[in-house]
């Protein structure tokens, strides 16, 4: 490594447009808190940006081994950018373990920072390491900062009251003063968070904040390699408005919130743990001034027949949870399908089947969500495609299930639920109301009276007088809705339920082609979190002349009323998927199209480069 | 079959829906149905403020045949579907209906958790010992040695006892009728409906076709004086058709014991008083089995706490709102860090 010292400073800032950092160490360095310190600032700096939790599914696996690694991506630019980035171009290794696992993925040339404090023999043992990468050549394609974070950490706290174990605990506010040093980010922020966080404990607090600061000293008079520069990433050209960081699991849990006032009706929320979907519950037992009602309930089915009973007495019923979870809830759904109750299924998909991958994304539940139960039992079906989306995918929901008395399955995946982007926060005034009107008319009452337009059942709710009645899982005369094994009523009703949700088409928005022409030689069709990628994949090659387009579908079911017609228009469809083959079934299915699968099922988003190869390749031959 | 404006005062005809019952002539559940609706006029119960939830199984037929609200929903779980139920409006009288199948084996666990939490909902147990709707398998009640298409040569899986398992699941109402007994029945139904939780009451009920007889050992005309005890608080535990039978402690030991009054020197003044705020007596008492004891009957246990679960939900949400109005939607959207990019 060249050593060359040069002065640093603001004034010596190299402008650059964008930049991909992966913050790595152990599940117990507090990556995740430092990569989320940094999106914080970075958001306030006005970049645009996009992040890309990864954990491990142990809270804590033995520390330093590579099971054990957690790691935090952000990208982050002065332009429009979709992904968390495909490779790092700074990477942070807080111990060999994460050095072992995250260093193939870092660009050739590309900065890596590590704590040569954590490379003790032992350490260097539990990674896996035979000789000591530091010293055999293993960083040589690099740029290396080699730093004993845990050294300084240590000399910055002491006297400071607090215990050897707490003070090495703050190596990772350490590093990140020197990334905000790095990259011109303001600390404030964070300590403001510090002093909140720790407010009951002002030793650790004082602590935290002296090991950031001193991070970033360390920054600011450290002699650092010369290609080590400082940066400036300007503010990104967005539109105007105010903005917030936000997760897809804090916009979706607004995003009920807000159905259910547009709605009219008290929200009731029953759910039981399930990783990547517990944070939903989180955050809505935090909204109880709003009314809400959760309920973390004993099993999944119990959430989900508490939801269902609470919107048999007039709330919205929410259930939420992953693919296997959703599994066990299956026949309760199948019962408010037939009850023509309302009901939102939100399901956080993460790797399967059983248990799967469970702190890793993917969108294999497709199938499960439009297929997925007993009998003739179509359910609309809804995905959101980025972080801030989830919030107008929750308020369509519930929309549609107050609408047309049916549950709704609302798709989200781990990559939505756990990653943040920069939101321009809607005015919720400008979303339209639907207000629900309940059923009060005795005369001619019966469950099973529909409207004649929607289809849909009236909502009788319990305690309206005269309209006592009693309904169930049995099959209901269309006529009265008393109990029936008539078979051509069976016949009937089941056209019925079927034709009231496929009827949901002539009340959504068309299909739009949200990049590229409406005809052509190839289109790519995706659903879901690998948007950015898509689009971002698409533009390039679009960039670069080629002929390609992008459809991305909202409403998985039913499909938009032109989405065949669209697809008809294109020599070729290709359907990237986090999964082995779902929507591009779908498609081939209802509209007989040679659709073809692009299927990656690693846990792990799309790579932009990967999408780019792919779509070159189709168009060539 | 809708009652649509409630006369001055309602019958238990009133009660009834114009759905023809379709149990088995001579079940058991015929006579569990007519002394509900007999309860309901009792009580005066508003039709449009009660519902009835039920699972599945014979037992879950029962809202259909009721004038009031229902909801007839899917096996085992008619506990949690309650649960959101009253949590949604605590103004509503929800009462919830199984068969020993439907709420100790597929619903065991909504069993232990809605009695745990301590809900206000009314959970009627009919106890059969057998699985009636899918023709006569052994119940997690049934006896050891139940011949059933599914156990030829005899059950080997011990039965559970329902009130025992309520009581352990720090339940606070449990109470056991037989389905005949229609002077007790309401008695227990309105003591359960003014107990603000979860009350739970085991209705022993024949099943004529696949388990019939099975509690005529202490059921009959001839036998049930001698084969019951009525559990009443404050009263000494004497039951026997020449009211001279009693139960008291065994001396030094936690166990109870059958004994005659006027014999071997026992008064009135040795037997046990009930005590229904007493849980280890209330698991004595629900414990006894035929032969060599009564079968408790009435009110075995009650201890009200201060506040039922969804009474303490909304205490929460009334707190949570005084000490942070809500306030606009926009501002939730904007609370924590935001940042403006001017146009």
């Amino acid at each position: 490594m060249a050593t060359k010292l040069k002065p640093t400073g603001d004034s010596g800032r190299k402008e650059i447009d964008s930049v991909v950092i992966r913050f790595a160490g152990d599940s117990g360095d507090g990556m995740q808190l430092t990569g989320t310190q940094f999106t914080q600032s970075t958001a306030l700096m006005g970049n645009d940006l996009a992040t890309f939790p990864d954990f491990p599914a142990e809270i804590r696996a033995p520390a330093g081994t590579t099971y054990g690694v957690s790691a935090f991506q952000i990208n982050f630019a002065s332009f429009d950018i979709m992904t968390p980035g495909d490779q790092p171009d700074v990477l942070v290794a807080m111990n060999p373990a994460a050095l072992k696992v995250h260093l193939r993925d870092l660009t050739l040339g590309g900065t890596v920072i590590v704590n040569v404090g954590a490379f003790s023999e032992r350490n260097l043992q539990k990674a896996g390491y035979a000789a000591n990468p530091l010293e055999d050549g293993t960083l040589e394609p690099y740029r290396a900062i080699l730093i004993d974070i845990s050294k300084l950490t240590l000399a910055a706290v002491e006297g400071m009251g607090v215990n050897q174990k707490e003070a090495l605990r703050a190596k990772n506010l350490w590093t990140l003063g020197l990334l905000c040093w790095m990259y011109d980010r303001d600390r404030q922020t964070t300590i403001d968070w510090l002093n909140t966080r720790f407010a009951k404990q002002p030793d650790i607090a004082a602590a935290n904040v002296a090991a950031l600061n001193a991070g970033h000293a360390y920054g600011e008079t450290a002699e650092l390699p010369s290609e080590i520069s400082t940066y400036i990433v300007p503010k990104a050209d967005v539109a105007p408005g105010t903005y917030r960081a936000v997760t897809g699991t804090e916009s979706a849990a607004w995003g009920l919130l807000v159905g259910a006032k547009k709605a009219g009706l008290k929200l009731f929320f029953g759910s039981y743990p399930i990783t990547p979907a517990s944070p939903l519950l989180h955050i809505l037992s935090n909204l109880r001034q709003y009314g809400v009602v959760t309920f973390q309930a004993e099993d999944e089915i119990s959430a989900v027949c508490s939801a269902l009973g609470a919107s048999y007495a007039g709330a919205i019923g929410i259930t939420s949870s992953s693919g296997p979870g959703i599994a066990l809830k299956t026949e309760a759904i199948g019962l408010a399908f037939i009850a023509e109750l309302p009901l939102v299924i939100v399901n956080s998909q993460r790797g399967g089947p059983s248990t799967g991958l469970p702190t890793k994304t993917e969108q294999s539940d497709l199938y499960q969500a439009v297929f997925g139960r007993n009998a003739d039992a179509p359910l609309p079906v809804v995905a959101s495609c980025t972080p801030g989306d989830c919030f107008d995918t929750a308020i369509e929901a519930v929309r549609l299930a107050v609408k047309y008395m049916t549950p709704v399955m609302f798709l989200t995946d781990g990559y939505l639920a756990n990653a943040a982007e920069p939101w321009l926060i809607p005015n919720v005034d400008d979303y339209a109301e639907f207000p629900v009107e309940f059923a009060t008319k005795v005369e001619g009452f019966h469950p099973y009276l529909r409207d004649e337009k929607t289809l849909a059942r009236g909502w009788a709710v319990p305690g309206t007088p005269g309209l006592e009645h009693r309904i169930g899982g049995i099959e209901k005369s269309y006529d009265t809705g008393n109990i029936s094994y008539e078979p051509d009523n069976h016949h009937k009703m089941t056209k019925v339920r079927a034709q009231k949700v496929l009827n949901i088409a002539d009340d959504i928005p068309l299909q739009t082609v949200s990049e590229g022409k409406d005809t052509g030689k190839l289109v790519v069709v995706g659903w879901g979190s690998t948007f950015g990628a898509i689009e971002q994949a698409v533009r390039r090659c679009r960039k670069a002349g080629l002929e390609v387009s992008h459809i991305h579908i909202r409403h998985i079911w039913p499909l938009p009323r032109n989405l065949g017609d669209l697809l008809a228009g294109f020599d070729k469809v290709l359907v990237p998927e986090m999964n082995n083959g779902q929507l591009v079934t779908l498609l081939r299915a209802q509209y007989l199209v040679p659709a073809e699968g692009l299927n990656q099922i690693s846990g792990l988003p799309f790579k932009v480069s990967d999408l780019e190869r792919e779509i070159r390749a189709r168009l060539e031959d | 079959m809708n009652v649509q404006s409630p006369p001055e005062k309602l019958k238990p005809a009133d009660y009834a829906s114009d759905q023809e019952v379709r149990w088995c002539p001579g079940c058991g559940d015929y006579a569990i149905v007519k002394g509900v609706q007999r309860t309901m006029a009792e009580m005066q119960a508003d039709p449009a403020k009660t519902v009835f939830i039920s699972g599945i199984g014979c037992a879950a037929r029962f809202p259909y045949y009721m004038a009031t609200y229902g909801f007839h929903t899917i096996h085992g779980r008619a506990p949690a579907i309650a649960t959101g139920v009253k949590l949604t409006n605590p103004e509503l009288d929800v009462w919830v209906i199984g068969g020993d199948g439907d709420m100790l084996s597929i619903g065991g666990n909504h069993t232990m958790h809605v009695v745990r939490r301590n809900i206000d909902l009314q959970v009627l147990l009919f106890n059969n010992e057998i699985y009636g709707l899918t023709k006569g398998q052994a119940s997690p009640t049934s006896k050891v040695g139940t011949r059933s298409p599914s156990t030829p040569m005899g059950s080997v899986d011990a039965p559970v006892s329902a009130c025992n398992f309520v009581l352990g699941c720090n339940g606070r109402f449990v109470a056991r009728v037989v389905d005949t007994d229609q002077k007790l029945m309401p008695d227990v139904l309105i003591r359960a409906k003014a107990h603000k939780g979860t009350s739970f009451v085991e209705i022993l009920q024949n099943c004529i076709v696949y388990n019939d007889g099975v509690y005529s050992g202490f059921t009959e005309k001839n036998n049930s004086a001698d084969g019951q005890v009525k559990c009443e608080h404050g009263k000494p535990l004497i039951f026997g058709k020449d009211g001279n039978k009693g139960l008291r402690m065994k001396p030094g030991k936690m166990e109870i014991e059958v004994v005659t009054i006027g014999e071997d020197g026992v008064t009135e003044g040795d037997i046990l008083v009930h005590d229904e705020t007493n849980r280890p007596l209330a698991q004595l008492l629900s414990a006894m089995q035929p032969p060599h004891f009564p079968v408790a009957m009435g009110v075995i246990f009650c201890d009200p706490a201060a506040t039922s679960y969804e009474e303490a939900v909304y205490e929460q949400i009334a707190k949570a709102t005084e000490a942070s109005p809500p306030g606009e939607l926009n501002a939730l959207l904007r609370r924590g860090r935001t940042w403006t990019v001017d146009g």
